[in-house]
């Protein structure tokens, strides 16, 4: 065995054993415990009224969080691609704040300006509208946190996807709606699902700024998160437990689903990371000098 | 007309989400003065905090800087049974929720487990203290470094290595003089990200630490604590001075946009 082979060997062990212990031997824990319970607990604590309505609660607000934050990060990477404006260079800039920004500080920030004390808290109260410690506060929340996604994993497509393809199907005699369809859909398809779903599982798993602005009632405003602290922190590992896994579950699922629309044949790595990829073109080469 | 509907939408959506919370933030910190704001960051409890994230962030990120790599070569430059799920563990972290991050912790850990009892005897508290809240930071952050070096080692292929193998270079000189120089952008990103992620922990650093006064209490966990206390303005200065770190963070970022872009611009 020549010392380059063993080299090799040595970092193979070094990562795979790294990995092992970082994220799949705490993974193993908790499908450990949830085994000891067995599927009988495992149903009746997730159907015990907070826990249920926890759940139903983060499943409903986080759809809703994706499909405004598909629908407006569409519109977003379309406006920040094709249109030259005043501030585009400070908006794209700004696409990444809410990675940067701890989630707690999101909480504050959040509770802080539409909160009752403030002149927006008391215009949206006269008219009825509650945010803080209700529904719309809690997707308020999760479209913060997740508001990068959709925009960075379609900005690259976006771009690439020039106008002259469009207009190459249209001079060609497609008409406007065929192009659509048949040019400008199955181009940005992947890349608005990796949005999406990326979306969909970071809400579902969202914590710190939620734990702020939701109030946490039972059976009201707590999202699965929250019930889940609160049972370890009382002591209930099991109860803890059966949530965990459930949403973790839908998350793992979700990434499937998603590894298998997206993958294009014969790609061997996943492709969830997509929208952390500098979107390159943004910048034009004149600009760097 | 369109145009203008739309440039108006998103500038709308970007001022209601992002640009107005931060600018009340700002305002709502000095609510009670400059020196309020002083006495609030500036306290033994807040200085406590900033120095264990900043502890805790050092640490992680030479953890993720040395094993990141080990694992994007391994992942990009070798070929074995098991590499796809390899990759495919690496991303996991990304879709657990950090609450849930931490409580898997505290079950490896915990007191009646064998690794809790093993460490227990060695004299080694890792629940409620350093340990654990090393491990959950790494756990949230590790994706972060070897997915910005696996693409960038993709594409630069081995050619330049095998040049140097062939001028006479060891193993060590390769790798740091060659390998290393091609990857500084990718370093530059994950590194940045995962101080981003370390800095802002919340949910698993909670819920392995205890969150116990000037012991195991982190910046963020700090805010929290005086959030629930009613120390609003206390809650806001530490908050906005850890935005303000997130904003240096975002320039570094965009700044490491610019300098890859123009890598790649002039490669090609």
């Amino acid at each position: 065995m020549t010392t380059h082979t063993l080299l090799q060997l040595a970092l193979r062990s070094a990562a795979v054993g790294y990995v092992s212990l970082l994220i799949l031997f705490p993974l193993a824990a908790i499908a450990h415990q949830s085994f000891i319970g067995g599927i009988d607990h495992f149903i009746e604590d997730i159907s015990t009224p907070q826990a249920s309505s926890a759940l139903v609660l983060t499943l409903e607000a986080a759809f809703l969080t994706t499909v405004i934050n598909a629908l407006f990060g569409t519109l977003s990477a379309i406006v920040l691609v094709r249109y030259e404006f005043p501030g585009r260079w400070f908006l794209n800039a700004l696409v990444d704040l809410p990675f940067a920004i701890p989630t707690l500080v999101t909480g504050l920030m959040i509770a802080a300006i539409y909160g009752p004390t403030t002149i927006l808290g008391m215009w949206l109260q006269e008219g009825n509208i509650t945010l803080l410690y209700a529904k719309p506060g809690i997707v308020l929340a999760m479209l913060f946190v997740t508001m990068p996604f959709t925009i960075r994993s379609l900005q690259p497509v976006l771009m690439e996807l020039e106008r002259e393809h469009e207009e190459a199907a249209f001079s060609l005699g497609a008409s406007p709606w065929t192009t659509f369809w048949k040019v400008t859909v199955p181009s940005v398809l992947p890349g608005l699902l990796t949005g999406v779903f990326l979306t969909f599982v970071r809400a579902l798993g969202e914590f710190g700024s939620i734990v702020i602005v939701a109030g946490n009632i039972p059976m009201k405003t707590q999202v699965a998160s929250v019930y889940v602290y609160g049972e370890i922190e009382s002591y209930n590992p099991q109860g803890a437990t059966s949530v965990s896994v459930f949403i973790l579950l839908i998350s793992f699922l979700v990434l499937v689903l998603l590894e298998r629309l997206t993958r294009p044949p014969g790609e061997r790595m996943p492709r969830w990371f997509r929208w952390s990829k500098p979107p390159l073109p943004m910048i034009h080469p004149s600009e760097i000098g | 007309m369109m145009r203008r509907l739309f440039i108006g939408s998103v500038w709308f959506y970007f001022a209601l989400l992002l640009i107005g919370p931060i600018l009340y933030l700002a305002v709502q910190s000095f609510d009670e003065g400059i020196a309020a704001f002083w006495r609030e960051v500036t306290k033994p409890e807040a200085l406590h905090g900033f120095m264990l994230t900043l502890e805790i962030t050092a640490i992680v990120l030479v953890m993720n800087l040395v094993f990141g790599t080990i694992t994007a070569l391994v992942l990009v430059r070798q070929h074995f049974a098991g590499r796809t799920v390899l990759s495919g563990v690496i991303d996991l972290p990304f879709s657990v929720s950090p609450v849930i991050a931490g409580f898997m912790l505290i079950l490896l850990f915990g007191p009646e487990t064998i690794l809790g009892t093993f460490f227990g005897t060695l004299g080694v508290k890792v629940l409620f203290a350093m340990p654990a809240m090393v491990l959950a930071t790494l756990f949230a952050t590790f994706p972060f470094v070897v997915r910005e070096l696996t693409p960038l080692l993709q594409t630069i292929g081995t050619d330049t290595e095998e040049a140097a193998r062939t001028l006479g270079a060891n193993e060590w000189q390769v790798f740091l003089k060659v390998t290393l120089p091609m990857l500084r952008w990718g370093f530059v990103y994950g590194a940045t990200l995962t101080v981003a992620r370390a800095i802002g922990e919340f949910g698993a650093v909670l819920v392995v630490s205890g969150n116990i006064l000037m012991l195991t209490q982190t910046a963020t966990l700090h805010i929290y604590q005086s959030y629930v206390d009613f120390n609003y303005v206390g809650a806001n200065a530490v908050a906005l001075t850890l935005l303000a770190v997130s904003f240096a963070i975002l320039t570094v970022l965009e700044l490491a946009k610019a300098k890859s872009a123009a890598i790649v611009t002039s490669a090609n």
